[in-house]
């Protein structure tokens, strides 16, 4: 089911939590809201889901205008924060109570070949008879995803999804999830404040700041091709070093970087941790080690420019530094907005 | 302090034996002289003229109208009061609207007046003086001094209490059950008593529990509102005054004694339910037990 948004407007007694979001989501698509809180993002997804009603605008469910009716009728199936899962009902009676409830009738047989079904797909065979309150965080969360299948949704809404797991557990779940959308190819959207989530996990990111989305595309798109400052630093960690722009390209310590497009004058110049390299003699920027934190992945450095901005880069895990020591900074890549 | 430890701990405020031990006494003879001994008297009066005399009162036809009348006004007032206190919780803790803030202190009014107040304002809004007073009269509708007074009086009186009990929970438990319900399909109806009255069973009950005691035991803004007529509009409280006042101590005890004994079988229901609440997570621990 495709899923278009026009100019969706939400306003919260005086505060506007979404100002005009405009947003297509084609059929089948695996999408993700990313920003960071008090973004909108939740809100947006409780209007998809009419949890929430639109103050302006309209939600369109393929070709139907979707924005009054009522989350009874909507079709979609939501996945909560903390799962919502009904705590004086089985594992079983949870994913069964969207049938019992349904306005299709189905025989009792019917029911209990579908719950087993979405225990086997949500792999909780087994586990059934048990009370949430006895279940693993991990196993709640596949409770709660079945439980919204169960009424064959149009459309998959996740709430945070993997927000309140430890990071493993976190790992294997998105993968599964993955697997599972591509098993059922349904329109999926979740929220997430968590940007190696989405990455990892949706088709499309859509990035929202301050109620409006600042920028959307593949998780390749937005990643090498950054349109703002903002989306540069909500990516992932970001080194941010002043610099004059001039005639295109931007000039700091010995160094320049390609700056298209950006006005002379003052500039901004951001780079990953990994996309600076040190060394002991120029050209680069002058700067001071100030610590080395050694991780199971490499060594991090953290430095002092000679203007005193902080650095984080990475080293060879060989590589002999320490706090102290004095040499140059140069970039394999930077991206450059003004300020 | 069950750790087996024999270093010495630093002291912490009423770790020190005398304090504590004085605290402690405090308490108990406080209970003894406030609680128990009153008790204690009600059982030994009601009995002192011994079990014949006892008896007499107890199936005396005033007595039993008085307690009639009692139970009659708890099956109207209670049920009504839950019905009320369930929407008034409901509609605070799972919606937004204007005026929420108000209806909460609303509700909270009949704790914070005397009843006797209550009494009096009901005789002047539905006594022969008062605002509807001359069109009842005219339509023949006895209110005051009647059971429908006695009824609306009690129900004064109690109408927080379910209420009270609820709110804190409701709002513990956010909406987010009840979204996830509709979100699959339950009506607004289904989705209450499927989803949200279960979980709140324990807390209903136990406000259901404690409001009924209190229409049994409520004496003051009855006795303003029902005119105290032997074997008509007593109430059992009311009576035990009447007898009390007749210098028929005896009798006055041996009718406490009913209320008395509701009472202790209130606080035993309530002990019961508390640790039913207290043991809801552990009986969802047991699998063996649904509770759907």
């Amino acid at each position: 089911m495709k899923i278009h948004l026009e100019n969706v407007v939400k306003t919260f007694e005086s505060f506007q939590a979404v100002k005009g979001v405009s947003l297509d989501i084609e059929s089948g698509e695996l999408v993700a809201l990313l920003g960071p809180s008090g973004s909108g993002k939740t809100t947006i997804l409780r209007m998809v889901a009419g949890l929430e009603y639109a103050d302006g605008g309209a939600i369109h469910f393929g070709d139907q205008d979707a924005t009054d009716i009522p989350v009874r009728d909507r079709g979609v199936g939501f996945v909560f924060q903390h799962y919502a899962l009904f705590p004086h009902m089985t594992v079983a009676d949870n994913i069964a109570f969207g049938m019992k409830v349904s306005k299709v009738k189905r025989d009792r047989s019917a029911i209990e070949s579908r719950v087993s079904d979405l225990l086997r797909l949500v792999r909780l065979e087994g586990l059934g008879d048990r009370f949430p309150a006895q279940i693993s965080g991990g196993q709640r969360q596949r409770v709660a995803l079945a439980r919204a299948l169960s009424v064959d949704p149009k459309v998959l809404l996740l709430d945070e999804p993997f927000g309140a797991l430890d990071a493993n557990v976190r790992r294997d779940l998105r993968r599964w999830l993955r697997e599972i959308h591509s098993e059922l190819g349904i329109t999926t959207l979740f929220v997430t404040h968590d940007q190696e989530e989405a990455l990892d996990l949706a088709d499309r990111v859509v990035i929202l700041k301050d109620g409006q989305i600042v920028q959307q595309g593949t998780p390749e798109e937005v990643c090498r091709d950054p349109k703002s400052a903002f989306v540069m630093k909500f990516l992932g960690d970001a080194n941010v070093i002043a610099a004059q722009v001039r005639d295109g390209r931007a000039y700091v310590g010995g160094l320049s970087v390609e700056a298209a497009g950006v006005a002379d004058g003052r500039g901004e110049l951001y780079a990953r941790p990994s996309d600076i390299d040190w060394s002991d003699e120029g050209p680069g920027i002058a700067a001071t080690i100030s610590r080395v934190l050694d991780r199971a992945d490499g060594r991090r450095v953290l430095a002092t420019t000679g203007a005193g901005e902080a650095l984080e880069f990475d080293v060879e895990p060989e590589r002999v530094v320490k706090a102290g020591e004095q040499g140059f900074v140069t970039l394999r890549r930077a991206k450059v907005f003004a300020v | 302090m069950s750790t087996v430890s024999t270093r010495r701990k630093p002291p912490r405020v009423g770790d020190a034996p005398l304090f504590r031990r004085s605290l402690i006494g405090i308490v108990f003879v406080l209970v003894a002289f406030v609680i128990l001994a009153p008790l204690v008297i009600i059982g030994v009066e009601a009995f002192s003229k011994g079990w014949q005399l006892y008896r007499d009162t107890v199936v005396h036809p005033d007595t039993l109208h008085a307690v009639m009348l009692t139970v009659l006004a708890a099956l109207i007032a209670v049920p009504i009061n839950t019905v009320f206190g369930i929407a008034a919780a409901w509609a605070i803790t799972k919606f937004d609207f204007r005026g929420k803030r108000f209806l909460l202190v609303v509700i909270e009014i009949p704790f914070s007046v005397s009843p006797i107040v209550a009494g009096v304002a009901y005789l002047f809004v539905y006594g022969l003086q008062g605002l509807f007073g001359p069109w009842l009269d005219a339509h023949d509708i006895k209110i005051l001094f009647a059971v429908p007074g006695i009824i609306i009086a009690s129900m004064f009186v109690t109408a927080p209490f379910v209420a009270r009990e609820l709110i804190p929970l409701m709002q513990a438990q956010g909406r987010d059950l009840e979204e996830a319900s509709t979100s699959l399909g339950a009506s607004g109806w289904r989705t209450f008593f499927s989803v949200t009255l279960p979980n709140v069973k324990w807390a209903l009950l136990y406000g259901v529990i404690l409001c009924n005691a209190r229409v049994m035991g409520e004496f003051g803004a009855v006795s303003v509102v029902s005119g105290n007529i032997r074997g008509q509009t007593n109430t059992l409280p009311l009576h035990i005054e009447l007898l009390y006042h007749d210098y028929n101590a005896t009798g006055a005890f041996a009718a406490a004694s009913i209320l008395a004994l509701i009472a202790v079988f209130t606080i035993i229901a309530k002990v019961a339910l508390e640790r039913q609440g207290a043991g809801r997570v552990s009986k969802t621990e047991n699998p063996a037990e649904k509770t759907s």
